[in-house]
This record gives structure tokens, sequence and C-alpha cells, in this order.
């Protein structure tokens, strides 16, 4: 619903949580983010009705991918380890699920991103043109996957250069909002926002999963993902992920989806205060669904009373003293 | 316990499950509901759901289609597999005479529900159906149970010859269940939905997917809005046959 903090008659409505991502309105922070819930038209909507300001769609490349065998996402006991491989039904496919995600989330106010990735810049960009028909919201530019250095090479968010050609090849196609998905292994992750910003992203996702990491099964004496490595993600990497939020907000000056770890209200409002626009969910619906997305957006307004903040534009990016 | 996510087993005993099929008896418990599955690894080859065939002692029933399955039927005496879960929602019992329709690998979904309903005093029947009578899994547990078992199969080798949905209709007529349970092929269990549009028979439905996590967050396993993981394996006929039937309204 919608929440201004003045209604008609002037009266006291509560704390505004709307805010606006590159230019589309998100009646709150709160972003399902990429890779959960996969792609299909169902999942994508439902998480939208369940209270999701914004929902992504799992990342997908031109041709279809089988992604890794199983063992592929595991809870390891302080969030989750997962190399599932980017695994999708390829961008065509992709585009008639999310025409039908949009049609479901008809008059819902629920902003729907899509998600692409590829093995070149020009890969990338022919993703996005196939993805065109379905006049999604945002789309959001993978160049952070840590799974598939095997096949794909080094990923491209590590270093300015290659990060910047991934956005200009994409921009070049594509003009709506773009969001560009860095990610916290990158040692400089300032540097590689500024050159992604200046070669056109209107927003950045911050970040993907942390590592890669590695579990190994004492009984069988090898690591348990077939894959051996995966991208770590949940609680443990929050504060990795915060100071990635807190470093990029202070090198560029566009909206940023803070995503790492958020579990409660107040690790959303940490993200916010670090200089987040939009704050992504992930790991967190292991435990409860999609109900993860009203119970959030309650916390956060029960935090923002208490704390006397009426509009999250009032402390968005506050930490930078 | 040997890393934070899986529990090892060793195989205590293994059974022929006719053609193709083992039942592997396992040396732990692990408290499941009927329905409810688990993840199951075996390092080097795969991991792949599989339902609680009986949960104590863990036992699992594995049909020979794929190198998973494979391996799962080879395992002797002594093996080992890893075992993470229970995951889902399983059967939601509160008939008192329970009629179990399963078809293919989806009949060991629907052996510990009859266990434990015979032990809560309920009537349970049963109706096992496969193409041919050297597919036929898991009868031999019914008969332990003391279960009546209903046999179909297309090319009439054992039991009624054509589906399990044609082996139920007596029982169906002379008023029989309270509440229909089952659990095999998609076409047959659109089939046993369709049998009962339009009576006021509850009807229950155990999906079998390929899932990646198990607990509801990769999304692999979906059906319409729903998870088979998280949301099922067992949902309500109505709600789910209006995704798969292409006649349902």
């Amino acid at each position: 619903m919608d929440r201004d903090d003045r209604s008609n008659t002037g009266a006291w409505q509560g704390p505004k949580l709307s805010v606006d991502l590159a230019g589309v309105r998100l009646q709150n922070p709160l972003v399902l983010a990429s890779g959960i819930w996969g792609s299909a038209a169902g999942t994508l909507a439902r998480a939208g009705r369940a209270g999701a300001g914004a929902v992504t769609a799992k990342s997908c490349s031109i041709e279809p991918r089988r992604g890794h065998p199983n063992p592929t996402v595991l809870q390891w006991g302080h969030g989750l380890i997962n190399a599932v491989g980017l695994s999708n039904p390829g961008a065509e496919e992709e585009c008639r699920e999310l025409q039908a995600a949009k049609e479901q989330l008809g008059g819902t106010g629920v902003a729907l991103i899509a998600s692409v990735f590829g093995e070149t810049p020009e890969a990338f960009a022919q993703a996005v043109l196939a993805l065109l028909p379905a006049s999604v919201d945002l789309v959001e530019v993978n160049i952070s996957c840590p799974n598939v250095a095997a096949e794909l090479g080094r990923p491209f968010a590590l270093d300015p250069g290659p990060a910047a050609s991934v956005t200009e090849a994409v921009r070049s196609v594509y003009s709506g909002p773009l969001l560009v998905k860095l990610s916290p292994n990158a040692p400089e992750i300032a540097q590689v926002a500024r050159s992604v910003v200046e070669a056109g992203a209107d927003g950045l996702t911050v970040g993907n999963t942390l590592g890669p990491g590695m579990i190994i099964d004492l009984e069988a004496r090898r690591p348990v993902l077939s894959n051996r490595v995966g991208g770590v993600s949940g609680p443990a990497i929050r504060p990795i992920a915060v100071r990635c939020v807190y470093e990029v907000a202070a090198a560029v000056d566009v909206p940023i989806v803070g995503t790492g770890g958020v579990r409660t209200g107040a690790d959303a409002m940490e993200m916010i205060m670090a200089g987040a626009t939009a704050v992504g969910i992930g790991s967190a619906l292991e435990d409860e669904g999609e109900e993860v997305f009203g119970r959030i957006t309650r916390e956060l307004d029960q935090l923002m009373r208490q704390l006397g903040i009426k509009s999250l534009d009032e402390i968005r990016g506050c930490a930078h003293v | 316990m040997c890393s934070d996510v899986y529990t090892v087993y060793r195989v205590v005993s293994r059974r022929q499950e006719s053609e193709g099929g083992a039942s592997l008896v396992l040396d732990g418990s692990l408290r499941a509901d009927p329905g409810q599955f688990v993840m199951v690894w075996l390092p080097g080859i795969e991991e792949r759901p599989l339902a609680v065939m009986n949960d104590r002692p863990l036992s699992l029933t594995i049909r020979d289609v794929g190198p998973f399955t494979h391996a799962m039927c080879r395992l002797q005496e002594g093996d080992r597999v890893w075992v993470r879960g229970p995951y889902g929602h399983g059967f939601d019992v509160r008939s008192r005479r329970m009629l179990l329709v399963g078809g293919g690998s989806g009949i060991a979904s629907l052996t510990l529900l009859a266990s434990r309903s015979l032990d809560e005093g309920r009537e349970v029947r049963v109706a096992l159906g496969a193409r041919t009578s050297s597919q036929l899994m898991l009868g031999w547990r019914f008969d332990e149970l003391g279960i009546p078992v209903l046999y179909a199969t297309d090319d009439g080798t054992v039991g009624a010859r054509g589906t399990t949905v044609d082996a139920i209709e007596p029982l169906l007529r002379a008023g029989w269940p309270d509440a229909v349970y089952a659990c095999g092929p998609e076409p047959m269990m659109i089939a046993l939905g369709r049998r009962l549009r339009g009576t006021d028979l509850p009807l229950y439905l155990s999906f079998e997917r390929t899932m990646k996590c198990g607990f509801g967050v990769c999304g692999n396993c979906h059906l319409g809005d729903q998870l088979v993981c998280r949301d099922g394996p067992v949902f309500e006929g109505e709600k789910v046959l209006r995704v798969l039937d292409p006649l349902a309204e």
C-alpha cells in the first residue's frame, strides 16, 4: 500500500517506506535477490504479493544452461553456500516467464527486475535484447557470479575495465533503468563502482555472494559441493556487505541495492544508513519463505517510529561520518 | 554428524524391488512425518531427493532410472549414504478410512503413511499400479502391515488390466474411503483428480520433482506458484490440479 507521511487530511500516516530506485518507485525497499525462487512467473509473483517492493528473476544467458550437478545448495550452519552454476532456461524462455510475471504482478505496484549474464560483453547485450519484449522495470547485469570461473573465466566484476566494458555494451542496446551487480570479492570495489557508473549504470547491486568458499565432509573426505567451491551468503557475510555498500556509496552518486545477509528490519536499516536505497533479500527465505518480506517491513516501520525517523531518505548514508 | 550438512548412515540390508529397484534399510532412525523426503548424497556421484519409505529405521526405496539411482541400487550392506532432511510438508491425516493410490517409485511415499495410520487406529487400503508386474514395488511392505492391496497393470500381468483409477472404482462406488492419498506419475494423479472431481472426497497428492536445495530457496521444483520442496511435496489435490490439468477449471 502507498505510504506517504501525510494523508489528504494532513494526519500522520506513519513512516515513509517507499523509495526511488533509479527512477522506479518501490513501495518498500525490499528486493527479492536474483537466484532465489528461480524465474518462474508464479514464484516471482508470489514473492511480490507477499510484500516485496521488487522481485529479481534468476540470471539468464542467451542459450540455456544446465548448471552444476547436485549438491549445489546447502545450509552450512551460518547461512548458505551454493554453486548452482547459473542454470537457466535461456533468454527466450526467460522472456516468456517475465512477461507472465509482469502480467501476474499487474496492479500490485511491485517492480520486476530481469537479470542477465554472458561470456562476453556482447553476449550480455544480446541477452538484454532478447528480454526487451518483457518490458521489465529494471535490468540487472550480473557480472559477479563466483561459481563459473572454470567456464566463464575471471568474473568481470573484479576489475574496473572489464566491468565497464559489459556496462557499456548493455547500455548501448538498452536505455531503461540499468543496475550492475558488483562483487564483494573485488579488492577495490569503489573503483569498480566508479567505472561502471561512468559507463552508464543507473544503479548498483552491492553485492553478490562472497568467496567462493568450501565445505569438506569429514567422512567423505572431499568437498561437498560438486563444483567444490561455492558462493557464501547469509548472516555470516553481512558485515562485509555493509562495508561494501559504505565504500560504494562514498564513491558514486547512484542508488544502491544493499544485498548480503539481511534478515531483520535492523539489518535493513543498517544497509540504508551505509548508503543503500533498497535492500536485497535472498538467503533469508530459507527459514520463513516469503513471509520474510512482511516481517522485515513491519520491523523497519517499528524501528523508524522508535527512532523518530519519518522517511528512509532521512537516514540514507547517514553513517558516513 | 560428519559435517554441518549431512548425517551418515550405513546400509544394514538391501532388498531387490522387482525389476531395477531396491529398498535399503539403514542403521539409524530419522524422525519424519509421512510424505516428507530427504536429500541423499553419494559422494562423487550426485545428490537427489528420496521419499522416506520408513523412518525407524530409516529406509529408502529407489527405482533405477539414472546414474544416481543406479548407484543407490548397487549399494551393499555396510556401504554409506549421506542424508540431510527431512524436508517438506507431509500428509494431513484426519480421515478414518484411507485409500492410498501409488504408482512407480511414488509408492515409497505411501508406506510410512500406511504404517503410521495403522498405529493410529485408522483403516487403510492400497491400490498399486505399474506398466507390468515386474515393475511393481513395495507390495511386500503392505503385506507385512496386513493391508489389503489392489493391483493394476497396463498389461494385466498382475491384478486388473488397466490403471489404479480403474482398480479403485468399486471402493469409490461403495463409498468406502473418507479420503484419498496418492503419489505416482503425474498423468495418474491427474486422472485421479478428474475421477474425484465433483465428489466431496478430499484428495492429497504427493509430487516428485528434481530439486537443488530441498528447503525452499532455489525455486527449481516450482509447480505454478508453489514450491514442491517447501509447500509440498504433499498438496491438496484441487490446489495443484488447477495448474497441472489442462481440463481443470
